[in-house]
């Protein structure tokens, strides 16, 4: 937890700067940054320009070069015949109830654990954190089996129930080093004035909790919205595929034309980038408080 | 006597209060309980009984075969090959803890030094972390493709021809072509967590250690390095978990092939459950996995405290 509170904290502009350092140091470190970025950037830039591409351009001499023909019809294509447009919104659908069920059920959790004094909170809270280190290919032959017996597989909940369940551990990592920071006097004083534990929980914790649901938020979203396995296994249907899927699939179907599997790559990844690059420091800060526990 | 009587009152209404406490504490934790336990819990008991078992998971009848599964696991099958498999996560993680966490111990040095340009340099090398995998696969995919990928057109350009493969196709260059991008991916990851530990470090200490006559990289190695280093453990606690625990990019690129060369455990665990219906065996290489991720932490650690020492 000590680790956690010290990763809130990074301070992005600490004022040091070391002085003496030799230039050709300094040449090889920038020339190191320089290729690294292009080694990061290059792929962005190289899904963009193909995805604006004919057949004959990216099986030609202009596979890395900006686009002769700027193909748009590629986009409508992805979005059309391709079913981009659905497996976008049913990505949406399934990690916005995957985020919200896994943060009601950790804060409430969180809530029992941190705040309420009974002997055996801090195994409760062990108890949770095994879900860290427990793989998602612990539960996928189980959850398999039963969701078939139950014909409930090839539905939204069929994705979002265990997503929720595998995004929790984290969670409620994360609203533990949040909810400790809060003052216990409240609680006491919403004592003394008659709340009880489910109204000091919802007209006092939760709004002080705020900050919380952005970090919670950052990090299940990353986990639900990229996750592969459970919906390759679970969801045979057109209608209930997430968009790693429906990409997978496209480019299964579509595999003699590039173009408009650039689109869906695109259309799947752009939308993340352009989030994350206007808002790229709360981000990384979630993300470190999520990942350094100590 | 009245005194007596008001305590055994008040021991009552303690014990009433109680109970209600330990109701509430209930309903709260309850949610998290139940999604908890039926998806996570639940699975694991199931996983360890079936793995004991020879089952088609569509019959009743389960054939108790004791440790049958694990053994067959462990031996030389064609069809299964465990070992293969084991052995291809163990290249993957030695990759990981010995390149990309270098990679990543160094920019995130670098970046802590403050050169120009940090945040824009921060920013972009954490980007292929927020790609899905499918995304990242399918893009190598279009850069390995033998006749049309970037790679082959580009050693083609430079006139080295004898080097092109059909990458993924080639029993030679198979696994490296999925190791390339799993370690490109994760290195902004490691990066971002081992650069937030580097700017934990105070300025003053840092300022201490060059009056006293140290070079940057002498700081970096004797000051900053000892201080992350819980950070360090856990960067090769999730790059060997990780490794472990891959499918996506193996089941993209290369399917497990060619010729099983490139299984890992868990593109096996979905044969066995899909191609061949063999639940049993599915779920004993469930348990493998989990106790492998389970031990690999506590080994790591171990490591890590063994060191200090």
């Amino acid at each position: 937890m000590k680790d956690m509170k010290k990763a809130k904290m990074v301070d992005f502009d600490t004022e040091y700067a070391p002085k003496s350092s030799n230039p050709v140091g300094k040449v090889i470190v920038t020339i190191i940054l320089i290729l690294w970025t292009v080694i990061n950037i290059f792929p962005i830039y190289f899904i963009f320009t193909f995805s604006l591409k004919s057949n004959d351009e990216i099986f030609g001499n202009n596979i890395a070069g900006l686009p002769r023909n700027w193909i748009w019809s590629n986009y409508t294509r992805a979005l059309g015949t391709g079913n981009m447009g659905l497996y976008f919104l049913n990505s949406i659908l399934v990690t916005g109830a995957a985020i919200l069920i896994s943060l009601i059920a950790a804060l409430m959790a969180t809530y029992a654990i941190t705040r309420i004094k009974w002997r055996a909170s801090k195994l409760a809270n062990a108890f949770f954190m095994l879900g860290l280190t427990i793989p998602l290919q612990a539960s996928i032959v189980p959850v398999f089996f039963v969701l078939k017996e139950l014909h409930w597989l090839n539905k939204y909940s069929t994705l979002i129930i265990p997503y929720s369940a595998f995004a929790l551990a984290m969670a409620i990592l994360i609203c533990t080093g949040f909810m400790v920071e809060i003052p216990y006097d409240l609680d006491e004083a919403a004592r003394i004035d008659g709340c009880g534990l489910w109204r000091t929980f919802y007209q006092i914790i939760l709004p002080l909790m705020k900050p919380a649901y952005a970090t919670v938020g950052i990090y299940s979203y990353l986990q639900c919205w990229n996750e592969f396995m459970f919906a390759n296994v679970f969801i045979s249907d057109s209608a209930h595929r997430t968009l790693p899927i429906g990409i997978q699939q496209l480019s299964g179907s579509y595999t003699t034309d590039w173009g408009p599997i650039g689109a869906a790559l695109v259309i799947a990844t752009f939308p993340t980038l352009i989030f994350y690059i206007s808002l790229s420091r709360r981000i990384q800060e979630s993300f470190i408080a999520g990942a350094v526990k100590g | 006597m009245a005194g007596q009587v008001k305590d055994i009152n008040s021991s009552k209404q303690r014990r009433k209060k109680n109970i209600i406490l330990g109701f509430n504490i209930f309903l709260f934790l309850l949610p998290a309980l139940f999604l908890f336990v039926s998806i996570l819990i639940a699975p694991i008991v199931m996983n360890v009984f079936w793995s004991f078992h020879d089952w088609n998971g569509m019959t009743k009848d389960m054939t108790f075969i004791g440790l049958k599964n694990y053994q067959k696991l462990f031996s030389n099958s064609v069809t299964l090959n465990f070992k293969v498999a084991l052995k291809n996560s163990l290249i993957l993680a030695l990759f990981s803890v010995f390149v990309q966490l270098p990679m990543a111990l160094g920019l995130a040095l670098i970046l802590g030094r403050k050169p120009k340009g940090e945040r824009f340099f921060l920013t972009v090398f954490f980007m292929p972390v927020l790609i899905s995998t499918v995304v990242i696969g399918q893009m190598w995919l279009k850069i390995y493709n033998p006749d049309y990928g970037l790679l082959n057109s580009f050693l083609k350009l430079i006139k080295l021809e004898t080097w092109t493969h059909i990458w993924v196709s080639d029993p030679k260059t198979a696994l490296g072509s999925i190791v390339v991008p799993t370690i490109w991916q994760y290195v902004g990851y490691h990066m971002l967590l081992m650069y937030a530990g580097v700017k934990g470090v105070s300025p003053d200490l840092r300022e201490a250690a060059m009056l006293d006559g140290a070079t940057p990289s002498q700081v970096d190695r004797y000051v900053v390095i000892p201080i992350i280093k819980p950070i360090i453990r856990v960067s090769v606690i999730f790059a060997v978990t990780g490794s472990l625990k891959a499918y996506d990019l193996v089941y993209i690129l290369t399917g497990g092939g060619p010729q099983k060369r490139t299984e890992v455990p868990s593109t096996l665990l979905q044969e066995q459950l899909f191609l061949a219906n063999k639940y049993g065996m599915g779920s004993a290489i469930s348990v493998m996995l989990i106790v492998l991720c389970f031990a690999c932490a506590l080994l790591i650690t171990a490591a890590f405290r063994e060191k200090d020492n």
